[in-house]
């Protein structure tokens, strides 16, 4: 930018003797990134796709129909005809020709894939939203106790964190997922195993992959949630706070958590691609969420053995993966480089 | 330095005690045991008390675990249940190499084109070259070895026939136990599953490298070593280059992490007989052995490779002292 432009701007008349607030100025930063903003409504649209689904999705995503499989994108068949016979076209209407046309191809039970992609999207971003909800609750709860308290304490909730960080916690969530499965398929004595199991199977297997990936990603945020405190516990604003007799809870709800809550909730939303690959990975090899529940990883494993002759059941689902996440990356870097006030200007 | 490496080598001992106690504990914890069905057909009972003697099953918990506990520290890791003609160290003898060869190909894949990278854009801040650069460093970050994997096979195995599309190129035995004879064959089978969990991470060290080198250059060290003449390449590789390296060896440690987890998928999706597909493929399984092995071998690679980006980080920062 050159400087007259930077000097016209600073002395934007309507600027002149107001303030502005750094959320305000990191406001401004995010809307002149074109990127993230782009990136940001590209989510948006997903989200409102996902929630409105049945609208969006022309079929059911379960019903089957072995006539019609493995047809390739933009193909039709009419069901009242025999197989094959009579073709129909993208372009005609489904309700008058009683047709079905596949935007993107059938996978090899029949079902639809456009429909089961867009059925997919919200298992990704329920994913996303509650893996970043319950990551960024424990993180930002055991960091602020830990940093708070300090001395022992800290010192022995940061050896757990440690312990947590230096083992591999992939193979052992997969375990876990393998037990809850288990236990799941056999059924419990316990009333609240039964119910939780319940839930589970409700949500289409979906919450106990909630479980696996909240307790691995609250690591990172505790850490991050302690070192905020840390830096903040003995600032001028919290002694003033102590002088006048607060409580400890007015500190840290009052005082606190509103300075950690910010580069957390960033942290969260770069972390976010991470918790879509990790479903994705575990759907892939077969755990995670219940068939026919459609998510784009499990697709890609049924598709997969076919890749020779129907590429497609595979790279659909594998392209919604990748914009999606490019997305929220592009999100993500736009709001760190925003809120970020040790980057800014420096472009 | 030895006195720290030391030191971190005996701090491992307890984690690593306690997370084969709590793979150990998790798998025995599963519903149903390694013996209760035979083919299609449940197992008569008198054949699987026997047999879970013959495996010392029937003990208590704590007393198998301990028996296991010593058979590791003296290298046994085993029995497998369901092929007894194997244990759990021929399973590992032959997959930890093909797992080894795979990450360390794709460390360095994402190490080679990477810095270039990232040096590249650095220099030519905000220009053309510079955007592309970023650009194709976050779409590469968003196409996970799930989706690259299929991709390339398609690409590269199904259309072009230019690579083989499945298994790996080398056989034991292998050179000091895990390096392969580097023949084309083995490159060809290689090519496609390195870069597909390798260009995540070159991505990744392109941005560190390039927000790395952009901090370094603005410094007055640069300006003084280019005020008193040097040539700018002098200036960039001797002076700017290790210091903006500092915050690439950060992604080291979660680089490791990453070619273990893209393991996970690649050895699936490419066929590789490696430890992450024996773990996927034995989770059905109640192979208590082999999956609380593999765990701790995973545990002991994560443990060094930590390690070693500690150390890495010392050599390229003398400030940072760890006595």
């Amino acid at each position: 930018m050159t400087a007259e432009k930077q000097i016209q701007e600073l002395t934007n008349e309507k600027e002149i003797g107001k303030g502005r607030s750094p959320m305000q100025d990191a406001l401004r930063e995010f809307r002149r990134n074109k990127i993230a903003v782009g990136g940001m409504i590209f989510v948006g649209i997903v989200i409102f796709i996902a929630i409105a689904a049945p609208i969006f999705a022309p079929y059911s995503f379960e019903t089957q129909n072995l006539r019609n499989n493995r047809a390739k994108p933009m193909e039709g068949y009419d069901v009242m005809v025999t197989y094959a016979e009579e073709k129909c076209h993208w372009y005609d209407t489904p309700m008058e020709w009683g047709c079905t046309v596949f935007i993107a191809g059938s996978d090899a039970l029949g079902r639809d894939l456009w429909s089961r992609i867009i059925y997919g999207a919200r298992i990704s971003l329920a994913v996303a939203l509650v893996a970043a909800t319950v990551s960024l609750i424990i993180g930002l709860i055991y960091g602020t106790i830990s940093g708070f308290a300090g001395g022992k304490v800290d010192n022995f909730m940061m050896r757990i964190v440690d312990f947590l960080y230096a083992i591999p916690l992939l193979p052992i969530i997969i375990l876990m997922t393998v037990y809850f499965d288990a236990v799941g398929r056999q059924g419990s004595d316990s009333a609240l195993m039964t119910a939780v199991l319940d839930i589970n199977r409700q949500m289409g297997g979906l919450f106990f992959l909630f479980i696996a990936i909240g307790a691995l990603n609250w690591i990172g945020m505790a850490r991050l949630a302690r070192g905020q405190v840390l830096s903040y516990k003995n600032k001028e604003f919290v002694e003033a706070a102590q002088a006048i007799g607060a409580s400890r809870g007015h500190i840290i709800f009052k005082h606190l958590i509103p300075n950690v809550l910010g580069p957390l909730l960033i942290a969260e939303s770069m972390a976010i691609p991470g918790y879509i690959f990790l479903e994705a990975a575990l759907s892939f090899i077969g755990l995670g969420v219940d068939p026919p529940t459609p998510s784009w990883g499990a697709m890609i494993n049924e598709g997969y053995s076919g890749i020779r002759s129907n590429a497609h059941l595979v790279l659909f689902p594998g392209i919604a993966l990748s914009i999606l996440t490019l997305a929220f990356n592009f999100m993500g870097d736009g709001l760190r480089d925003a809120f970020d006030t040790r980057l800014r200007g420096r472009k | 330095m030895t006195k720290f490496i030391i030191r971190r080598l005996l701090m491992a001992i307890p984690v690593i005690f306690l997370m084969i106690l709590a793979t150990f504990v998790l798998v025995h914890a599963m519903p149903g045991g390694p013996f209760d069905a035979i083919g299609q057909r449940a197992m008569p009972e008198h054949i699987r008390n026997l047999l879970e003697r013959r495996y010392g099953l029937d003990k208590p918990l704590y007393e198998q675990f301990f028996t296991y506990l010593f058979n590791v520290i003296k290298g046994d890791f085993g029995p497998l249940f369901r092929q007894p003609s194997q244990t759990v160290n021929d399973i590992i003898a032959q997959t930890f190499p093909v797992s080894i060869q795979l990450g360390l190909m794709a460390v360095t894949v994402a190490f080679a084109l990477g810095i270039p990278l990232g040096i590249i854009a650095a220099l030519n801040h905000n220009t053309a070259v510079d955007y592309v650069t970023t650009f194709l460093a976050v779409l590469s970050v968003s196409v996970p070895a799930l989706v690259l994997g299929p991709v390339l096979i398609y690409t590269f195995g199904v259309n072009l026939k230019w690579l083989p599309i499945a298994f790996w190129g080398a056989d034991p035995p292998f050179i000091w136990g895990f390096l392969p004879k580097p023949t084309l064959e083995f490159f060809r089978h290689a090519a496609m599953p390195v870069f597909s969990i390798g260009t995540g991470g070159a991505a990744g060290i392109a941005r560190l490298t390039r927000a790395g080198l952009l901090d370094v250059l603005s410094s007055d060290y640069i300006r003084t070593a280019r005020a008193k003449g040097l040539k700018e390449r002098i200036v960039i590789v001797v002076h700017a280059l290790k210091n903006s390296l500092i915050p690439v060896a950060t992604i080291i440690g979660p680089l490791l992490a990453g070619a273990v987890t893209g393991s996970f998928i690649t050895e699936q999706i490419f066929a590789l007989n490696g430890m992450g597909r024996r773990f996927v493929n034995s989770i059905g399984a109640r192979e208590y052995f082999l999956q609380t092995s593999l765990v701790l071998i995973y545990g002991i690679l994560l443990i060094l490779g930590n390690l070693f980006v500690d150390i890495l980080y010392a050599w390229l920062d003398p400030r940072i002292r760890y006595d």
